[in-house]
């Protein structure tokens, strides 16, 4: 670990310039915010991020979950993965996303984790995490090492030749299936962003997860209003029972009417670079009979797109399986 | 030797269930554990591991490291002091890495340690490991292959008739290959060295399961008599085996304490458990099974290849119960090595006969099925009447009776044999079983008993507790043999100080202090009658031969046991603060010259898997395990074992396996979230049943151990079930959802 100072920030305004200082707010950054550390200390400890300055942003005011005007809900960034996991309107409409908390870690971790750190987990791609290995994420440029090394839990669907790292994730995948609106402040002021957007492919720049700028602070995440009559569902397949990462999984939200399917949202874990939204699957699914045939049918469509490694190709059949079944427990 | 102490029953304690007497202190936080104990002006150390897996350092820059605040010294080859080998042949000094750290600049395997930085705190000296600059020349590709051949011609451990010629005539054969991969002991608490030097003498505060030969090693090593090295492990936080022997950061903190005069402290980190600190070595087994269509084996043969690390000869001896387990004519198991670029390997929990027996009991359940008979059936048709390799009767062998208990309260009859037939709650159930063993022998040991004056009773003896209970059986035992109530008995262990006591290893510890312990006790009994004779006007002009003991009392032989006065009071009476006898025995592992009897334990495990084939889903549900293993002292932390031995089954079958790098040599998994095991959320429910059938040929209370049979024959049972469940007959462990992927169950 290298030293660093570490402050404790009591104004989001004064914790945002004090971030705007660092070059970047990606790998690398100098400057770090800490909430629960259970992703930033480990990664410091291993010498991955190596931050100057580490701001303690547990004590700002954004613990709280509120509804919002039009039916939906606002989620503090500091809200822990296990209250938010167990709160009852997350519980009542929105399913899908308190399995899915629920899925990860560990009840010590869900106790610390936060939606904003959460939201910001890092892969937990082996050499990523070993600074004696080459690795594009960690030093761009340096090369792959799971290319040729040990890539049975990484990703399949949004690789490139740079980077084929997993987003480890399981909340991600809930609120990309959910559509929802991560809210940033900045050295600019406020700004939206639809999930779909926030994160990025790596293409050749895997140093580049998400959108967020030197200085950014999540402050919110914003579910929107439920969609009427929708019901959801997140499976996840791993190894062993619990405390493990997702080798697949699969959050779905899907409404059925007159014996038809009218909403389908589909996100996929464990297979892909970032929370894995799969139009393919939706468009197979929408207006269809919810049967097995439509199911298998939009598992085989979402996983069109796989590119697999040397020691990945079962997650192309696993993901299949997990998606189908997902549906046919959503609609049974 | 007073005759009336075999009157010492019926045995109140022995066999009954007590809580372990440590708990309290362990669930408060009180108990010590070795890198709990902390000294005034103690430096901590950090070792640099290397970053390659064969080559060669070529130069070592401490300099940015040595200046980083509260640096004491960096040390490496050039000033780590004078550190000596133990000898191959050394009896009561083993080790597996017997290369000093530091002795050289040859890197054989990833991880290994390159220097060491001493620091005031331990983040201090983490710090500055880090910026320890170590360069390499002559950096190759390490072997860390996958698959192996033995480096030289295998060796026959034991053979017996004709088996080639026997298998090219039988009926069914069944002729395949299994695997199993080097998997990490993970115990909780870390290894960890507190070393202390006032000049002459040593004080070594270890994560040991063997205090004695520990004191041996290091007194070698360093180079000094043994009795300038005391050994302390107060309590162990599990060690699997791989706290067996001592590791070379013991004689890096004993070194750096010699140097700087202060006490030292090294903790080992969990990435370097992967490395440094052993493991269970990766097998490979070829069976050959044949037999006729009744059932009967014909022939037997074993050819297993593990590896091996660099300069180390630690040897997993997979035909560890090949030779006994069944009857057959014609038999051959033999053993050979492949190296590889990999930390040292070790013992882990039931070495040799867990992955051996895995190997076995599923060719035993191929050739069931190659014959269309009951796995169950086929085993009572090839039950021994002695042991053929040996030539010796069992001193005492109950496996039938855990087949057919086992059968009988798991509801085996009601198994549909066909695949994927068995259905529950909309899931396939998939049964399989397999049978188990391991040795029953005894270390040498000896014991202190003492009969306080304020009626406590102290038994102490130079041995360990690694979390399995032997505080408490230790306990039990004396508390039996001298009639006193367990709260009574102060049992202190985990002392070289103490009589030599036995290592914990081998599940031998409990059996080993058998006979010690209970010699003790009749010399401080004999004692205690001569202190009544003499000094207790109460037995006045009683000669001792007059004398007897029972439940705590002294009493006059020719009046009932109750007329007689308590120990306690005979002390006081005879002014006497205490009497203390000792208790000496021999081992019968390892003794040259032929045995007498064949001593083993047994078991059967019997268990059902859940497949849910739309997911690929596969769960150990339910495990019933059967056990023969002579005298049950506490059933509470006997079947405590055997549970948490079933938990680590479950992890060896479908999670455990330690990926090392190709490039590097590098365990890329290294860590408890990358290196998958049993979760709570895996755990079966679990049922245990001891047959409990005294092994008296062993020892007078006829108990063996229990420590290492529980993990023998679960991962066949395991796979077994999930052949019956799937159809998919895995024969590398551990199952992999790919490998499940295949199966055509729906
Ligand atoms: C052993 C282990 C197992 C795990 N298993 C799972 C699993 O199965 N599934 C799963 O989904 N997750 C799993 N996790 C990951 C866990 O969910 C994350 O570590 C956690 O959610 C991160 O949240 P945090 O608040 O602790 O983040 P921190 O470590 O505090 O922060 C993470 C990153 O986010 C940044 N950050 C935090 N808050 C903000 C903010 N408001 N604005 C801007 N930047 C911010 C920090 O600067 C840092 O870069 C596991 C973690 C561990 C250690
Ligand atoms: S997959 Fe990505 S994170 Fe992993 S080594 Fe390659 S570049 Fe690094």
């Amino acid at each position: 670990m290298e030293p660093f100072v570490f402050s404790r920030a009591t104004d989001p305004g004064k914790a945002i310039s004090a971030a705007a200082k660092s070059s970047t707010a990606q790998q690398g950054a100098e400057v770090r915010f800490v909430a629960g550390g259970t992703t930033l200390l480990d990664l410091m400890k291993l010498n991955v991020e190596r931050p100057t300055q580490v701001i303690d942003i547990n004590h700002l005011p954004l613990a709280d979950v509120e509804r919002t005007s039009d039916g939906g809900l606002k989620i503090g960034a500091l809200v822990r993965n296990s209250d938010l996991a167990h709160h009852p309107q997350v519980q009542r409409d929105y399913a899908v996303l308190s399995q899915a908390l629920l899925s990860g870690a560990s009840g010590q971790l869900r106790n610390m984790a936060t939606t904003g750190g959460n939201l910001l987990q890092r892969t937990r791609c082996v050499y990523f995490r070993d600074t004696n290995m080459p690795c594009n994420k960690r030093e761009p440029g340096s090369g792959c090492s799971a290319i040729e090394g040990f890539n049975r839990t990484l990703a399949i669907l949004g690789t490139s030749e740079h980077c084929i790292a997993t987003n480890p994730s399981d909340m991600n995948v809930a609120l990309t299936a959910l559509e929802a609106i991560v809210v940033i402040r900045g050295t600019a002021g406020e700004r939206r962003v639809p999930i779909g957007e926030f994160f990025l492919l790596p293409g050749d720049t895997p140093q580049r997860e998400t959108v967020m700028m030197p200085g950014d602070l999540i402050t919110h995440v914003i579910l929107p209003p439920p969609h009427p009559g929708a019901r959801s569902h997140y499976l996840k397949l791993r190894d062993r029972a619990s405390y493990e990462f997702a080798l697949a999984s699969a959050a779905v939200v899907i409404a059925v009417e007159g014996g038809k399917i009218t909403h389908a949202r589909v996100a996929m874990g464990g297979v892909g670079t970032k929370p894995w939204r799969s139009p393919e699957a939706e468009q197979a699914l929408q207006g269809q009979l919810p049967n097995e045939h439509t199911f298998a049918t939009a598992a085989v469509a979402a996983l069109h797109p796989a590119k697999p490694q040397s020691q990945n190709g079962f997650k192309v059949d696993l993901a299949q399986r997990c998606l189908t079944h997902a549906l046919s427990t959503v609609v049974a | 030797m007073s005759e009336d102490t075999s009157s010492v029953t019926p045995l109140p304690v022995v066999g009954h269930q007590y809580a372990r007497v440590d708990g309290p202190l362990k669930v408060s936080g009180a108990a010590r554990y070795s890198s709990d104990h902390s000294f005034p002006g103690m430096l901590h150390a950090v070792p640099v591991c290397a970053t390659i897996g064969n080559g060669h350092i070529d130069a070592i820059d401490t300099r940015a490291a040595a200046a980083m605040p509260g640096v004491r010294k960096v040390y490496t080859r050039e000033n780590i002091g004078k550190l000596y080998r133990v000898p191959k042949s050394a009896r009561d000094a083993i080790i597996d890495e017997r290369r000093p750290p530091l002795e050289d600049d040859v890197i054989r395997y990833y991880g290994q340690y390159v220097a060491l930085v001493v620091a005031d705190t331990f983040e201090q000296a983490t710090a500055a490991a880090d910026k320890v600059k170590v360069s390499y020349k002559g950096q190759q590709t390490p072997n860390v292959a996958v698959k192996l051949s033995a480096d030289e011609r295998p060796k026959a451990d034991t053979e017996r008739g004709n088996p080639e010629a026997a298998f090219a005539s039988a009926a069914v054969k069944v002729d395949q290959t299994y695997s199993t991969p080097p998997e990490t002991h993970n115990p909780i608490e870390l290894h960890a060295s507190v070393a202390t030097w006032d000049g002459t003498r040593f004080t070594l505060y270890e994560t040991t399961q063997a205090i004695v030969n520990f004191r041996g090693v290091m007194a070698q090593m360093l180079g000094v008599p043994s009795e300038n090295v005391r050994v302390v492990t107060e309590f162990l936080g599990s060690g699997f085996g791989g706290k067996l022997w001592p590791w070379t950061q013991a004689m890096l903190a004993a070194a750096a304490a010699r140097d700087l005069h202060k006490p030292v402290k090294l903790v080992v980190s969990r990435q370097m458990m992967f490395h440094n600190v052993g493991h269970r070595p990766q097998t490979q087994q070829r069976l050959r099974l044949g037999a006729t269509h009744e059932g009967k084996l014909v022939s037997l043969q074993h050819d297993y290849v593990y590896h091996r690390a660099l300069e180390c000869d630690y040897s997993e001896d997979c035909g560890e119960a090949t030779g006994f387990l069944y009857s057959t004519p014609n038999l051959r198991v033999t053993g050979g090595f492949a190296e590889r670029h990999v930390g040292p390997a070790t013992s882990m929990r039931g070495p040799g006969a867990v992955p051996g027996l895995y190997a076995l009991e599923s060719a035993m359940d191929e050739l069931a099925i190659a014959l269309k008979m009951d796995p169950v059936e086929l085993r009572l048709r090839n039950e021994p009447a002695i042991d053929e390799s040996e030539n010796v009767p069992f001193s005492s062998r109950h496996l039938k009776e855990c087949l057919t208990t086992g059968a009988e309260k798991f509801g085996w009859a009601k198994r549909d044999p066909r695949i994927g037939s068995m259905r529950k709650d909309g899931l396939v159930l998939g049964w399989g079983m397999a049978a188990c063993s391991w040795i029953a022998e005894r270390f040498p040991a000896a014991a202190s008993v003492t009969f306080n004056a304020d009626g406590s009773v102290r038994v102490a003896s130079g041995t360990q507790d690694i979390g399995t209970g032997t505080y408490t059986v230790l306990g039990q035992m004396v508390a039996e043999l001298a009639g006193v109530e367990l709260s009574k008995v102060n049992v202190v262990i985990g002392d070289t100080n103490l009589p030599p006591g036995p290592i914990s290893g081998g599940s031998m510890a409990t059996a080993s202090l058998v006979p010690a312990v209970a010699q003790a006790t009749r010399d401080a009994i004999d004692k205690l009658l001569a202190a009544a004779s003499e000094g207790d006007s109460h037995f006045a002009h009683a000669a001792t031969d007059q004398l007897a003991f029972a439940h705590g009392r002294v009493y006059r032989k020719n009046e009932s046991p109750d007329s007689g006065r308590r120990f306690e009071q005979v002390l006081t009476a005879a002014r006497r603060g205490h009497v203390e006898g000792q208790g000496k025995s021999e081992g019968t592992f390892g003794q040259p010259g032929k045995k007498e009897y064949s001593s083993h334990s047994f078991g059967t495990h019997f268990v059902e898997v859940t497949w849910q084939p739309e997911i690929a889903r596969l769960r150990v549900s339910r495990v019933l395990t059967v056990i023969d293993a002579g005298r049950i002292i506490n059933p509470l932390t006997g079947r405590n074992q055997i549970e948490g031995a079933v938990v680590m089954g479950v992890g060896m079958a479908l999670f455990e396996e330690t990926h090392y790098d190709k490039r590097n040599g590098m365990a890329v998994n290294s860590n408890l979230a990358d290196y998958i095991m049993t979760t709570h959320a895996d755990s079966p429910d679990m049922d245990v049943v001891f047959l409990d059938y005294p092994d008296l040929k062993l020892n007078e209370m006829g108990a063996r151990g229990i420590g290492e049979i529980g993990l023998a024959g679960i991962a066949a049972a395991i796979t077994n079930a999930v052949h019956h469940a799937t159809g998919v007959r895995v024969r590398d462990l551990p199952v992999h959802i790919e490998d499940l992927l295949a199966s055509k169950v729906a």
